[in-house]
């Protein structure tokens, strides 16, 4: 679906953010970039929808290079949704704004309407049709922002730090339905630096660290090497934190859920009980 | 967004930087002055090239040309028109001293430019927000000044997020009519000033909790003290301007039209 | 000593339909290390408006109820009176920074006070040394990181010498390792200057380990209020959604599993030492 291939990248300012990187996202996968704040996770992923162009290097979206589309066609399978919602929201209704995409993609007025009134059912936003935007709470705020990028149905939908200034229950919310976009066959990628939100998701995570991926594999083998952990500067999962200081016990050293941390260490005590 | 880049300031310092600000601009009030008494090509050719050491000091000679360049299309505007006016209403006695004439105001605009890029490129912004703090001037419009400075590189990529961010909608904003395209310049324009507008409650809610406006003698950390450089820039001021003033009442000024043939039209 | 009394608080915003805090009542003693966190919307940042004065003064709308903080009412004293004894740290560190270098910025509030030169420049060499950033002073905001901006924010805070300073979600912006960082100087301020910390935030499970007094609110209301571990183990804790840290659900998992950790870990470092002890003799 999305191939990237040996890209560099270098800013105006003269910070080379990415410094040869490859990477290949099949169709429908679920697919986390991590690293610290600095790393190049939202430059690699601006490559994804053409925004940013690399300086050396291919990125093939649909088996077509990006360096000569425009974002604007690049956006039709490529959905977007940046951090923060209030750089996006313009519009007098919750309506307008889901609108905007579609009227710009040139989608005729019937199919327009069937679309806003389908993405704001799927956002929990239909009793907000006419509300404007700017009245919304934050929360909502970002669910019209998803709703607005989701309307068109991009085949590959990126989501740029979606847990930030999100409190527990909403977060929640937001991985049952990432996790319900990605069964329903959408390729989904996030930018994140959550490591606790990722390790309840368990995807592909892609591990970056000054312009370069650094590793590549299961969520749970990534979240728990500490070498990486420390490498990328990243904090691992508190139940990944906790498993590491029983490795000595004989204990598997690759747990970042819960519940199968409770299993493990039932097991354990069970045993060694007798 | 390189329009931009000349707000970042470079941490850059010599002789010329670490003037005081407040002696910079008499300086180039000085010079202003003076250039405003010459309509002669001789003196204002002078007043050109004089800041030329202040430029070599500072190591701002590449930024120099660069507003040099940026003021020509409007310096040929003030040729081009003195010179065909004058032409048309016969103003003047031959076409070469009319050459003159328009070059020399042209070169007198350029000086004018000149003289306070240089004031620009060699003060940085905190110098000149500390300088106009302690020039008696209402806290509240240096704080203003200060903080728009301060927050013109946050703007600017504010900006960029939001082109980025409307671009990955499908708005396109290189293509229609100039009016299609003024239009679609509201979706980068009002996500721009409601979040300015949010910001500046943030701010104001940070500067109320620290205190802002309680006591009415505000102190300040930095004190911009007068030095022997001081000293001699403003020496260097007065000389200027008193030899402008003997220059323009007592020389008799050459042209460099008497000395060339007159021109055949 | 309570640092921070309230009863019956009860605020609604001017143009608000309803009341954004309701009858909270609380009361954080000196020297305390607290947690103020809840779902959003519950109030948690309103509260925080109030500790400093900037509701009622600054946002208008009748503050109903009782508020000392610092030995000062609320109500007849200004903002910048309480800002001698409240600091107030808040969610986005781009825009509390107002100043074009460090070292201004963190003079700004003494500067403010009309503080004489010779004592401003002790204190701010001062707060640039208890945070850590004494290599940023000349440098300017906008080159510096989230982290460190937000390390700039709490050095012009404490540099105005306060009883109590009051965090309102200073990580939300920080990734898991500068938010780490973040809660480590709150710490030490607590620990060493002694200062009051009240700490608004939803990443329990990096911060609950420096409280010593968790509150929860709900709709504007206190919901519960008391020592870290009874909070997180509390029925209501779990149904309001809060964000009770990973070492205490897998505590309650393995408790219903018949294994007793004899305590409940509120660290991942605290569960792995409990663990080792029940699990390896």
């Amino acid at each position: 679906m999305i191939e990237v291939k040996d890209i560099r990248f270098t800013y105006p300012t003269g910070v080379e953010a990415l410094k040869g990187v490859s990477l290949s996202i099949k169709d429908g996968e679920f697919v986390a970039i991590m690293g610290q704040n600095g790393a190049g996770k939202t430059t690699l992923v601006k490559n994804f929808n053409g925004l940013l162009k690399p300086a050396t290097g291919e990125v093939l979206v649909d088996e077509v290079s990006t360096r000569h589309v425009s974002v604007a066609k690049l956006a039709r399978t490529v959905g977007f949704v940046f951090q923060n919602p209030d750089h996006q929201l313009f519009s007098e209704t919750v309506e307008e704004e889901i609108a905007f995409a579609l009227r710009n993609f040139g989608f005729d007025q019937a199919t327009v309407e069937k679309r806003v009134t389908w993405a704001l059912n799927l956002l929990d936003l239909t009793d907000y049709r006419k509300t404007s935007p700017f009245m919304l709470s934050g929360g909502e705020r970002k669910r019209v922002a998803l709703a607005s990028v989701l309307a068109w149905d991009p085949k590959v939908v990126i989501l740029d730090e979606p847990t930030i200034g999100q409190d527990h229950r909403q977060k929640e919310k937001l991985r049952q339905f990432i996790v319900q976009l990605n069964e329903q066959g959408k390729t989904v990628v996030i930018v994140t630096h959550d490591v606790e939100f990722v390790a309840e998701c368990n995807p592909r995570v892609v591990l970056m660290k000054d312009g370069k991926i650094i590793a590549d594999g299961e969520a749970k083998r990534i979240l728990t090497n500490t070498t990486l952990a420390l490498e990328a500067s990243i904090v691992p999962p508190q139940i990944a934190q906790i498993f590491h200081g029983l490795t000595f016990l004989g204990l598997p050293s690759d747990v970042i859920d819960v519940s199968e941390a409770k299993k493990i260490l039932v097991e354990y005590f069970q045993e060694h009980r007798r | 967004m390189s329009v931009f880049e000349g707000f970042r300031f470079r941490h850059v310092t010599s002789p010329v930087h670490n003037r005081d600000p407040r002696i910079k601009f008499l300086f180039v009030i000085a010079m202003f002055v003076v250039t405003i008494f010459f309509t002669e090509l001789l003196p204002l050719l002078v007043l050109f090239f004089l800041p030329l050491p202040f430029v070599l000091i500072a190591g701002v000679r590449r930024e120099w040309l660069r507003s040099l360049r940026g003021a020509v299309f409007l310096a040929s505007f003030i040729f081009v028109f003195n010179f065909v006016f004058g032409y048309l209403y016969r103003s003047y006695p031959t076409t070469t001293t009319l050459l003159e004439y328009s070059l020399a105001l042209t070169l007198r605009f350029l000086v004018l430019v000149e003289s306070f890029s240089i004031f620009f490129l060699t003060t940085s912004p905190d110098h000149l927000s500390l300088a106009l703090e302690q020039s008696h001037i209402p806290y509240e419009f240096t704080f203003a000044f200060t903080t728009a400075v301060r927050f013109v590189p946050v703007l600017a990529e504010e900006a960029q997020t939001i082109m980025d961010a409307q671009k990955a909608r499908g708005l396109e904003l290189e293509r229609g009519n100039f009016l299609k395209r003024v239009r679609n310049y509201i979706p980068i324009l009002i996500p721009l000033i409601v979040s300015a507008i949010r910001r500046s409650l943030e701010l104001a809610e940070a500067m109320e909790s620290r205190a802002w406006g309680s006591s009415p003698k505000r102190t300040n950390l930095y004190v911009l003290k007068i030095k022997l450089g001081d000293f001699v820039l403003l020496l260097l001021a007065i000389i200027l301007l008193a030899l402008g003033i003997y220059v323009r009442y007592f020389v008799q000024i050459p042209q460099f039209s008497t000395f060339l043939p007159p021109l055949p039209f | 000593m309570s640092v921070v009394e309230t009863k019956g608080l009860t605020y609604t915003y001017p143009s608000a339909g309803k009341p954004s805090l309701r009858d909270v009542s609380l009361a954080v003693e000196k020297g305390e290390f607290a947690i103020l966190t809840g779902p959003s919307g519950c109030g948690k940042t309103t509260l925080c408006r109030c500790f400093n004065g900037l509701i009622p003064h600054f946002y208008s709308g009748e503050l109903k109820g009782n508020l000392r903080v610092a030995d000062l009412n609320v109500n007849e004293h200004t903002i910048g009176e309480m800002a001698r004894r409240v600091g107030l740290v808040f969610q986005n560190p781009e825009n509390q920074l107002f100043a074009l270098s460090v070292e201004k910025d963190v003079a700004f509030g003494l500067e403010n006070l009309g503080m004489p030169r010779g004592q401003m420049l002790e204190r701010v060499d001062w707060a640039l040394d208890m945070t850590g950033i004494e290599d940023l002073r000349e440098r300017a905001p906008h080159e510096l990181s989230g982290g460190q901006q937000q390390r700039v924010a709490i050095a012009s805070v404490l540099a105005m010498q306060p009883e109590i300073i009051v965090f309102d979600e200073p990580t939300s912006f920080l990734d898991p390792l500068g938010a780490q960082k973040i809660f480590e100087v709150i710490s030490e301020l607590n620990r060493k200057l002694g200062i009051t910390v009240i700490l608004v935030e939803h990443r329990l499970d990096l911060a609950a380990r420096y409280a010593n007094h968790v509150i929860i609110m709900d709709e504007g209301r206190i919901a519960l209020d008391g020592e870290p571990r009874e909070i997180f183990n509390s029925e209501q804790a779990w149904l309001l959604g809060v964000g009770i840290p990973k070492s205490v659900r897998l505590w309650r998992l393995l408790e219903e599993n018949g294994i007793d950790l004899k305590g409940i870990p509120i660290s991942s470092d605290e569960a792995t030492q409990r663990l080792k002890e029940v699990l390896w003799r």
